[in-house]
């Protein structure tokens, strides 16, 4: 079982209990299909992904982006069981979507530099400490299940 | 996945806004990796402060990020530019490569707190690519 300290539980319900999910999850998703090309493989039919201006102004992405990032939300409710909580959604992942398990690491990656880019100075070394060992705890709940 | 001329004045453009600020980047991106990837600092064992306000990580922060703000002069040839530092960090400093990887998303994380709205996603892709490319340079004499 992972271990919180008291200020990493508190950090983490601070930081997702602020965040504007309308916003952060839209750019995140974008950033990440901006940033690793590749990962558009996942997104065949969103339409229009030519660009860094398509891919920002795509509904879908910005749609799907919000649908991701509530996803987080289980783990943040739920932050002494992330692993059982995301059994059902590491198969689906695994056996439906075939998503690469590297591309949640390269996702978190993207979500880190948006939160990092909304809270500015408030996210600190020990802030952003906290956030990489709560994604990082969520990406492998949603590896587990791949086999 | 090579530099291309956009990416190269992409590069340019943002360093010229950042670089009145450069030695603070490299501080703050330096404190930021040694305390969320804490066995970074088993490469400093001498240090007796490995905080943001420490004078040693301010000193080593100015010097890798000038390293770098050179390095964005030399995107035509990073493998010849960096060819000196690439030997000290093969032979002397022995600096596992995976690292170049930490202290680069650090960095890019520190532009975007400093700067959320230049650091735009364009921005973004291309810095990363700088800092794999300049990453590889430095670990071209490794072996």
């Amino acid at each position: 079982m992972v271990e919180w300290t008291e200020f990493e539980r508190a950090t983490i319900q601070d930081i997702f209990s602020k965040m504007n999910y309308d916003v952060v999850g839209p750019q995140a998703l974008a950033r990440c299909i901006i940033v690793y090309p590749w990962t558009q493989r996942y997104f065949g039919n969103f339409g229009n992904l030519y660009n860094a201006a398509a891919i920002m102004g795509n509904p879908m992405v910005a749609a799907h982006g919000k649908v991701v990032l509530h996803g987080l939300d289980r783990a943040v409710k739920n932050m002494d069981n992330i692993k059982a909580t995301y059994a059902e959604l590491s198969v689906l992942h695994s056996e439906k979507l075939h998503v690469d398990p590297d591309n949640f690491r390269l996702l978190a990656d993207c979500l880190t530099v948006v939160v990092a880019g909304q809270l500015g100075s408030s996210f600190t070394p020990e802030v952003q400490a906290a956030f990489q060992k709560f994604i990082a705890v969520v990406i492998s709940a949603l590896g587990r299940q791949y086999h | 996945m090579s530099l291309t001329a956009k990416d190269k004045a992409f590069v340019k453009a943002f360093w010229g806004k950042i670089s009145s600020k450069a030695d603070a980047i490299g501080q703050e991106s330096l404190a930021r990796m040694l305390v969320v990837y804490p066995q970074t600092k088993i490469y400093f064992p001498d240090w007796t402060d490995y905080s943001l306000g420490s004078p040693q990580v301010k000193k080593h922060g100015k010097t890798v990020m000038t390293a770098i703000t050179d390095a964005v002069g030399k995107m035509d040839d990073l493998i010849g530019g960096m060819s000196a530092l690439s030997d000290i960090h093969a032979t002397k400093f022995r600096i596992d490569p995976v690292n170049f990887k930490i202290l680069s998303h650090n960095i890019l994380v520190t532009l975007a707190v400093n700067f959320p709205a230049d650091f735009t996603a364009e921005v973004h892709v291309a810095v990363d690519k700088f800092l794999a490319a300049l990453s590889a340079a430095l670990a071209d004499k490794y072996r």
